[in-house]
C-alpha cells in the first residue's frame, strides 16, 4: 500500500487494518449475487454505534496534535456551493478561497477541492489552473437522483467533459428503498464508466436511509459497484452526516478494504460546522478505519462555513486570542 | 410534622439566555461578609466566554435593530422585576456585602431606580450625542450615534449590585450586547440580575453573565478581537495590562470609577457609541 503522510500524533494508537495486497473482489454479474453479498452483511447495533460515536466525541486533542488536526481538516474540505443562486463570481471567490483559505498566512493548507454543480466546472477549473485543487461536480440530477439513466449519464458527461476530477453522483433512493437494488448498483457501474479517470463520489443520502442498517448495506451496494468515495448526504435533507452514520460507514471501508484489498475513501456532507464536530469525526476516522484514512486521498468533508471555523480555531491556536469572524472572508 | 429540605440554589452562569453550568463542570465557593459559605457557583472558562461573546455578537444587531421606545420599555421591565425580587436582593446584598439591612435596602432601591434611569435614556441618546451639523453646500449633514456592539464589562468587586447595574445597564441602554465578569468574590446579585434580564423580554445574548476567576477570564476577554469596547471598572491592578491588551485590537476601553454622580453614568452611555455621519443632498 502507499504510504500517506499523516500527522504521527493524532495517528498514534489508530486502528488496526490489514488490507491485502492482492484485490479478491467478488465479481457480481446478478441481482443474485449482490443480494447474496448484501444479505452477509451483519445487522447494526443502532444503540451500540450511538453510544460509540458518543463515547469517541469525548476525546480531546490538545496543543500540537489539535493544530496538526486542524490543518489536517482544512485539507480534508471540499468547499461547496450548491445554490440555484450560484454565479461564476461567487464560484471564482470560492476557488481563490480554496486554494489560499487564509491569505494572511501563507502555512495554512489549501483545501482538497471545490464542489459545483456541473455548468459551473469550467469556470471553477479556469480558476484553479496551477493549484492542487481538484474541481469536484454533482451529477446525476442532483440532490434527488429521479432521473432517467440517459439523463444521468449525460450529467456526467457534461460535468467530466467540462473538466471535473471528481463527481458526486447520488443513488436512486426509491429504488433503493423499494428493493430495486441492481437498478441502483447498474447505475452506479454505468456512470462509474461515463466518469473515465475522474474520481466518483457515491452519495448515499443517509437522511433518507432511515436504518443503519440500510447504510451498511448501501455503502457496500455502492463500494462493490465502484465507488472511489462514499459519501453521506446531498445536504439538502434535513438530516445530513451524523457520528454514528460516519462510523457505520468508515466500518465499512474498512471491512471491504480488508476483503478486497481496494480503499475507497468517506466524505461527510452537510451539517458540520464547527471545528470541535470536525475533529470529533477525525477521531472517529482514526478509531474505526485507521490512520490510512486521515488524508484528503481517503477522507473529506464536505462544507462550507465550516472551514471559516477551522481558520479561526487555527488562527486562535497560534496567536493565542479569539479572532473575529470577520477576519475570513464569507462565501 | 417534619422539617422541609431546605431548596439550595446553584448560581449558573447567564449565557445566550439560558442559566448552563460551566462547559468545564467546576465551580468555587463564594463567602459570605463573615467568611462562610454562601453559594457555590459556576467557575467559567474560557470557552464559557468564547460562547458568550459568540452570543452577544449574534444578539447585538437585533437589540439595536428594536426601536428606542421599545428597548426602554424592555429595560423598564428589567426594572419591575428587579422590584419584585427586591427582598431577595437585600437579602444577598447584606450576606454579601455584611452591611445593615436598611444600608442594603437603600442600595437596592438605588439600583433598580437606575436601571428605570437608564430605561429612560434609549431613545434619549439620539438627541444628545446626534443631530445635523453646519455645512457649506447644499446637503444635510447627520451625525447619529450608534453603539459599539459588543461590550466586555469587568464589574466592580466590591460594589457587587449598584455597580454592578451602572456598568452593565449603560451600555445595553446604548444598544451594545454584553459579556459582564461578575465580581470574583461577590457573584451573585449578577446572576440575580441576569435571572431577572431574562424574564423581561431583554433578548437572548444581550446581556450575559460569567462568574469565576478573573485573572483567568479577564486576559481572554481583553484579547478577544471580537470585542468593541471594555469596561474595565472592576479591574483593580489589572487594569493596566488589560487595557494594552484592548488596545491590541483597537477596542474603546473605560477605566472609571462607576461611583461617579449622574454625569459619569451619561458618560458610561457615551462611552461605547460610535458616530455615523451621514450626507444628504436637499431637495432631492
Amino acid at each position: 500500500m502507499e504510504q500517506v503522510s499523516t500527522p504521527s500524533r493524532i495517528a498514534s494508537g489508530s486502528a488496526v487494518v490489514r488490507i491485502p495486497d492482492t484485490a479478491s473482489l467478488p465479481v457480481i454479474e446478478t441481482e443474485a449475487a449482490l443480494r447474496t453479498l448484501l444479505a452477509s452483511l451483519s445487522g447494526v447495533d443502532a444503540v451500540g454505534a450511538a453510544a460509540r460515536a458518543a463515547k469517541l466525541a469525548t476525546r480531546s486533542l490538545k496543543q500540537s496534535t489539535k493544530r496538526d488536526a486542524l490543518d489536517l481538516a482544512i485539507s480534508m474540505v471540499d468547499l461547496t456551493t450548491l445554490e440555484g443562486a450560484d454565479t461564476p463570481g461567487r464560484v471564482r471567490s470560492l476557488c481563490a478561497k480554496a486554494w489560499r483559505p487564509d491569505p494572511g498566512d501563507p502555512t495554512t493548507p489549501s483545501a482538497a477541492a471545490v464542489c459545483v454543480y456541473p455548468d459551473l466546472v469550467a469556470t471553477a477549473r479556469e480558476a484553479l489552473t496551477g493549484s492542487d485543487v481538484a474541481v469536484a461536480s454533482v451529477a446525476t440530477a442532483f440532490p434527488s437522483g429521479r432521473a432517467s439513466l440517459a439523463v444521468k449519464l449525460a450529467d456526467v458527461a457534461e460535468a467530466v467533459a467540462a473538466g471535473a476530477d471528481e463527481v458526486d453522483m447520488v443513488i436512486d433512493r426509491g429504488a433503493f428503498l423499494s428493493g430495486r437494488l441492481g437498478q441502483v448498483f447498474d447505475e452506479i457501474v454505468a456512470v462509474r464508466e461515463a466518469c473515465g479517470s475522474a474520481h466518483l463520489k457515491v452519495i448515499l443520502e443517509t437522511g433518507e436511509l432511515v436504518t443503519l442498517d440500510a447504510v451498511r448495506r448501501a455503502s457496500w451496494l455502492a463500494m462493490a459497484a465502484g465507488a472511489d468515495f462514499i459519501k453521506t448526504s446531498t445536504g439538502k435533507v434535513a438530516v445530513s452526516a451524523t457520528p454514528p452514520v460516519a462510523l457505520v460507514m468508515l466500518e465499512a471501508a474498512r471491512d471491504f478494504a480488508e476483503a478486497t484489498g481496494r480503499v475507497v475513501g468517506v466524505k461527510l456532507a452537510g451539517g458540520i460546522r464547527s471545528a470541535k464536530e470536525a475533529l470529533r469525526y477525525l477521531v472517529i476516522v482514526n478509531e474505526t478505519a485507521g490512520a490510512l484514512w486521515l488524508s484528503p486521498r481517503y477522507f473529506r468533508f464536505g462544507a462550507s462555513s465550516l472551514l471559516n471555523d477551522l481558520l479561526a480555531q487555527r488562527t486562535k491556536q497560534r496567536r493565542g486570542v479569539y479572532v473575529r469572524p470577520e477576519l475570513f472572508s464569507g462565501d | 410534622m417534619s422539617e422541609r429540605l431546605g431548596v439550595r440554589k446553584t448560581y449558573k452562569l447567564v449565557l445566550n439566555g439560558a442559566f448552563p453550568r460551566s462547559e468545564s463542570g467546576r465551580s468555587y465557593e463564594v463567602l459570605d461578609a463573615a467568611g462562610a459559605l454562601l453559594a457555590n457557583a459556576a467557575q467559567a472558562s474560557r470557552k464559557d466566554l468564547r460562547d458568550a461573546v459568540r452570543a452577544a455578537r449574534a444578539a447585538q444587531p437585533g437589540w439595536w435593530g428594536a426601536s428606542a421606545y421599545n428597548r426602554g420599555q424592555v429595560l423598564y421591565r428589567v426594572a419591575e422585576m428587579a422590584e419584585a425580587r427586591r427582598e431577595e436582593l437585600v437579602d444577598q446584598v447584606v450576606a454579601a456585602e455584611g452591611v445593615e439591612r436598611v444600608h442594603a435596602t437603600a442600595t437596592v432601591e438605588r439600583a433598580i431606580d437606575r436601571i428605570v434611569w437608564f430605561a429612560g435614556w434609549t431613545d434619549k441618546i439620539a438627541q444628545v450625542y446626534g443631530g445635523t451639523n453646519p455645512v457649506a453646500g447644499p446637503y444635510f449633514n447627520f451625525s447619529i450615534p450608534s453603539p459599539s456592539g459588543v461590550v466586555g464589562v469587568v464589574a466592580p468587586a466590591e460594589d457587587s449590585l449598584l455597580g454592578l447595574v451602572e456598568t452593565v445597564m449603560a451600555p445595553i441602554c446604548a444598544g451594545n450586547a454584553v459579556v459582564v465578569l461578575a465580581s470574583e468574590t461577590r457573584p451573585i446579585p449578577a446572576v440575580l440580575l441576569g435571572e431577572m434580564a431574562a424574564t423581561s423580554d431583554l433578548p437572548a445574548g444581550v446581556l450575559n453573565v460569567l462568574t469565576g476567576r478573573l485573572a483567568e477570564l479577564a486576559p481572554v476577554l481583553a484579547d478577544h478581537e471580537d470585542v468593541d469596547g471594555l469596561d474595565l471598572a472592576g479591574a483593580g491592578e489589572m487594569r493596566a495590562d488589560l487595557a494594552a491588551r484592548g488596545a491590541g485590537s483597537i477596542k474603546r476601553v473605560l477605566a472609571d470609577d462607576p461611583r461617579d454622580p449622574d454625569a459619569a453614568a451619561l458618560r458610561r452611555i457615551r462611552a461605547f457609541l460610535e458616530t455615523t455621519t451621514v450626507w444628504h443632498t436637499i431637495g432631492q
